[in-house]
């Protein structure tokens, strides 16, 4: 039975997701990638402010097909969240963001991140780009529009479907699921 | 000598770029729809009828079903008594890059050089281009899209000779479990053996375009691919990394011959969105 969470987080609801939970997000969430996060930081670096406030809120790491006349967006599945592993903490722990969506597994500096800061990893299923651009409902990019898809968009979502994989007490779902069915 | 209009080729390319994005190979589904049977983890079981959902959408919808719409790999084998005219053929191709994924509404992901500005070209070109001669009076046209989360999986090993099969074996499996749950499983894996560097990083990639588990004309390098199938498959990576039995679709391995100091071992990652497709053009008496 999926959990119905909404972004962003309310901090009950956000404490109580496990590892293996399945939820529908719905809410605003906002994209970022590769250029953009590396972008962030540089402007964390010169202490700066961001151009989005992410206290409480959720990052999907997703470039976007074009959107067809008509449709709020294109194709929009994650990426590789691995390749922001070297951001995220400081996101984590210099504005408040608690929540990153994106596909595949997280290094031990990012887990640790999440652990401290009460945050949630959760994954999208990767190539299903088509269904999960059903649960956007509004989409307008809010900065870095000269990145064209890694530009940072503002997602309205609606029961977006996703498994919670990495929790703030030590909940992996990686690390378990593969163990349950390793083979020696 | 026939000849062809490199507009053709353009044509072509610019059709297949949208075709070949929102309409997933039927071997490649029917693999997806296989392993639901198999996969004993329930998350497991729920990601591939997942994916196999989002290849019939995409197909209905005529929307591109993974928003990595990839470099988009071309092959063009042209026919040795086949006289290309009308223009610069790499152009061509281009051009018709540049359309199709306009007419799709597909992503444009290629940057104009890899280190510095890393500026996005805003029209998916460059493809990356191979261009054979072979017999005969025709233009066959392949086009592969391959996405970068798979991709920046591969690995290539320069293996001394003596290693033999296990050295192999080990080499790929590995490659595959440092992979994890990162190129988008479950997985097709390309494995190129044999010839120079870059030579088994290009056949490994060709390898991915057989028919999904078709085998190897030697049994020898056939029994192989079923020995490295079942070791990636007892990984326990599952489909997308979350734990299960189905970390590969099929393992393909392709095979040259080499130097006596050499064996190199290339390993290409496909995603579970293993698109490409295939035309032939043939050509006009002149």
């Amino acid at each position: 039975m999926e959990k119905h969470i909404t972004v962003p987080f309310e901090s009950q609801a956000l404490a109580a997701l496990r590892a293996g939970d399945t939820v529908l997000l719905s809410g605003v969430i906002y994209t970022s990638r590769d250029k953009a996060h590396k972008r962030m930081i540089e402007t964390l670096d010169r202490g700066e402010t961001l151009p989005v406030d992410f206290a409480n809120q959720l990052i999907y790491y997703a470039g976007p097909t074009p959107a067809k006349p008509g449709q709020p967006i294109g194709s929009i599945g994650p990426t590789t969240s691995s390749r922001m592993d070297a951001f995220a903490p400081r996101l984590l722990d210099e504005v408040g963001l608690k929540g990153m969506l994106g596909k595949g597994p997280r290094s031990q500096a990012v887990i640790d991140a999440i652990c401290r800061n009460g945050a949630v990893y959760m994954v999208a299923i990767g190539g299903t780009g088509a269904a999960i651009s059903k649960a956007v409902k509004k989409a307008e990019v809010i900065a870095y529009d000269d990145l064209g898809t890694e530009a940072i968009r503002r997602l309205e979502i609606e029961n977006l479907a996703a498994i919670v994989a990495i929790d703030a007490h030590g909940g992996n779902l990686f690390v378990t699921g593969r163990a349950e069915y390793e083979e020696k | 000598m026939k000849t062809l209009d490199v507009q053709q080729i353009t044509d072509a390319i610019r059709r297949m770029a949208v075709e070949v994005n929102t309409d997933l190979p039927q071997d490649v589904e029917d693999a997806l729809v296989a392993s639901c049977a198999r996969e004993e983890s329930p998350f497991g079981k729920y990601c591939l009828e997942q994916i196999v959902a989002n290849a019939e959408l995409a197909r209905t919808e005529h929307q591109a079903m993974c928003q990595d719409t990839g470099t988009l790999v071309v092959y063009l084998n042209v026919g040795q008594d086949l006289h290309l005219v009308g223009g610069d053929v790499t152009d061509a191709i281009n051009e018709g890059v540049r359309l199709g994924y306009d007419d799709g509404y597909l992503r444009r992901s290629i940057v104009e050089e890899p280190v510095f500005e890393r500026k996005n070209t805003g029209d998916n070109t460059p493809a990356v281009i191979h261009i054979n001669i072979v017999p005969g009076d025709a233009c066959e046209l392949i086009v592969m899209p391959k996405g970068g989360g798979a991709e920046n999986m591969g690995a290539l090993g320069m293996l001394k000779p003596t290693v033999g099969k296990d050295g192999v074996v080990d080499f790929v499996v590995n490659a595959v479990s440092n992979a994890g749950g990162n190129p988008c499983p479950p997985i097709i894996v390309g494995v190129g053996i044999g010839g120079t560097m870059e030579k088994a990083t290009e056949i490994a990639k060709e390898a991915l375009m057989r028919p999904v588990g078709s085998h190897h004309a030697d049994p020898r390098y056939a029994a192989l691919e079923d020995e490295i199938l079942e070791r990636v498959n007892k990984l326990g990576i599952g489909p997308q990394g979350l734990g299960g039995r189905v970390t590969a679709l099929a393992v393909h391995i392709n095979t040259y011959p080499c130097h006596i100091a050499s064996l190199p071992v290339a390993v290409n990652i496909n995603c579970h969105a293993a698109r490409h497709l295939r035309t032939v053009l043939e050509g006009e008496e002149a």
